[in-house]
Order: C-alpha cells, then structure tokens, then sequence
C-alpha cells in the first residue's frame, strides 16, 4: 500500500516538475496520469496493491470535490451577479453537452455497426 | 466570555486543522446516509448535501472560508493523486477501448467542445464577464485539470473549482431524466457522456447505477481531462484573440 502510495505520488511530483519546467500546456497530474499509463503498459499490468490504491482513492471521489464545492461562500457576491449567466451555462450547458455526447456515441456506434456494452 | 470552557475549546479547536477536516468528513457520512434513505435518488446528491450542511456550519460559527479549508486543504490534496489514479480504470478496459475506438473518439471531441463552446456561449449571450467566461470554460473537467487551465489562462481557479463542482452535481441530478427522455439505454453510452460532462460527481453517480455505466464514466472523465488539458488552452487562446 505504501509503495503504491508513493508510484502515485512520485508520477504526480514528476508530472508537476515537467509541466513547471518545459511550460507544457497540461496540468500536472494529467502528465503524471499518462506516466502512470506508460509505467502499466511497459510493465504488463496492475499489480494487486496499485489497483487497490487506485481503487480506494476513486471510490469516494465525489468526497474530493467538497472543499472545492464549499469555496462557493468566497463567491457568493460575483455568482449572485452574473447569476443569469452562470445559472444558464451550468444548467443549459451541461445538459446540452450530455445529449450531444450521448447522442454522438449513439449515432457512430450503430455506424460502426458494434454495440456499446457486452448486454446493450 | 472567553473565561468560558466551551469558548475556550473552541478557540483552541478552530485553530487546528482538526476540526474542519473531521468535519468535512463528518457532513459527507451524513450526506450519504440522507442520500441512501432517499433511496439513491439523484436529487439527493451527496457533494450537493455535503457542501451545504458546511455552508450552513461555517455561517452559523462565523467562520471564513480560509480556516474551513486550512482542514479540508488535506481531502482537496487528494484530487491530485485520484486523477494520476485515473490510469488505472484507463489501463483495466484498454480492451473495450481498442473495439469502441471510433465512438468513443467521436464523443470525446464531441463533449469536449460542446461542453466549452455552450459554456462561453450562454455565458456571453447573458452578459457574463471575460473572467468568468474563462472560468466557466473548462467546468466539464476534473477539479485540479479545470483548475489548472482557467489559471494558465487568466480565469479564477478557485471560481472554476465552485463551477466545476456544479456542473458535476447538474449532470449526476439531470443526467439520468435527460437520457430517459432521449431513448438512450445503454449504460456504456450512458457512462460514457456522464463521465465526459459532469467528470468525478457523475462517474461516482454512474458506479452507484451499474459497474459497466461506472466504467466508462471513469474512462470518459480521464479522456476528456486529457484532450481537455491538450485542446482547450490553444482555442481558447486563439478565441479569445480574434474575439473576446
């Protein structure tokens, strides 16, 4: 567990320091995913404790954004501002980008003539 | 007053980061009790009932957002780490991935750019500033991703972090009336455009309605943070030039 703690870490720090250094245009934690990525694929698969790591970090995932979601105190007078604006991107936006993306791999599936999932 | 034992406790406890990161984890234990007792239905999103209960916390004790998040500074450190853990739902279904290549391509640059393009577009048309504008543009994507593209572009990122965290609470309460309404049934497709648009908070929705839905929801969020990451900053750039 402890080593698989540090692999994610330490992909991070490297994706980080690469990001800060050459100016890349990806966040850091994006590079240290594809390192990651890399590092899976040269070594052939994902031993028992970095699945479990992974696992235990993406299960309670919506937890993460809490402290984020909680910054909306800090916002309060700019959001009630421009209320109209925000309400309707997040709102209209959202929706019109889960029809689109849904819609879009609906129609190139049954282009492609294959089935999206093993019971669909 | 501050003789008081109970005032005194609380000066020493508000001090630490103890308190509000306990406290963090506390209000989302019972945001997901109250999201199991309303019978997982969507309109009881748990981030939605967490951030709330500590909203109303943090008004009632007059307490600034700074010392809330010098405690929960420690759960928000963790969305780096979760992201990097990404690879490995990428790497368990490279499978899938290789046989669905052309449709999930085709919704990737499909999500992508609606969920950019709609954002500044309805933002504009209702009069939102430049500033905001840039924060909302990449509120499909992962905090930390989302963050770290409206910083390099000039927006706020701690804005983007309330709009991201929005958007992912919209698509996880909407998502599943909305693809009832347009026929759509499989739960690949279904994850897939979740995952894409509301990035961790539907991904978490979508594992609580099926493993396959939550798969590619994983699988959707890790693709777009990346073809985010890569597209987003150089059109943006470029729009922002000839236009805005």
């Amino acid at each position: 567990m402890l080593e698989a703690l540090t692999l994610i870490l330490v992909c991070q720090l490297v994706g980080e320091v690469s990001v800060l250094i050459t100016g890349l245009p990806v966040p850091g934690p994006v590079l240290g995913m594809l390192l990651l990525l890399a590092w899976l694929f040269l070594r052939g698969g994902v031993p028992e404790s970095v699945g479990r790591a992974a696992d235990a970090l993406l299960a309670h995932l919506s937890l993460l954004f809490v402290p984020a979601g909680v910054g909306v105190l800090v916002h309060w007078e700019r959001m009630r501002g421009q209320w109209a604006a925000i309400a309707a991107a997040l709102v209209l936006g959202t929706l019109i980008t889960l029809a689109v993306t849904a819609l879009t791999m609906k129609a190139v599936t049954r282009l492609t003539g294959r089935g999206g999932s093993d019971n669909g | 007053m501050a003789d008081d034992p109970f005032t005194t406790l609380w000066v020493y406890l508000a001090a630490s980061p103890l308190l509000w990161l306990s406290l963090t984890l506390v209000c989302y234990l019972i945001a997901l009790r109250i999201y199991r007792l309303g019978g997982e239905s969507p309109w009881f999103n748990p981030v939605a009932i967490a951030v709330a209960l500590l909203i109303g916390l943090l008004l009632l004790t007059d307490t600034p957002y700074q010392t809330y998040f010098d405690g929960a500074q420690f759960v928000h450190f963790l969305l780096g780490p979760a992201t990097v853990s990404l690879a490995i739902p990428l790497y368990r279904e490279r499978h899938r991935l290789q046989r669905l290549a052309l449709p999930i391509v085709a919704a990737l640059l499909a999500a992508v750019l609606t969920a950019a393009s709609s954002a500044i577009g309805l933002g504009a048309l209702l009069g939102a500033s430049t500033e905001t504008l840039i924060s909302l543009a990449p509120k499909s994507v992962t905090a930390p991703v989302a963050m770290g593209i409206s910083e390099k572009l000039g927006g706020l990122p701690s804005l983007t972090a309330v709009l991201v965290v929005s958007t992912g609470i919209v698509g996880a309460v909407l998502g599943t009336g909305l693809f009832r309404l347009l026929g759509i049934r499989d739960d690949a497709i279904k994850g897939f455009a979740l995952g894409a648009t509301s990035h961790g908070i539907g991904t978490a929705r979508a594992f609580q309605v099926s493993p396959v839905m939550g798969a590619f929801a994983g699988l959707a969020m890790a693709l777009s943070a990346l073809v985010t990451a890569l597209l987003l900053p150089p059109l943006l750039a470029r729009f922002m030039a000839s236009g805005g």
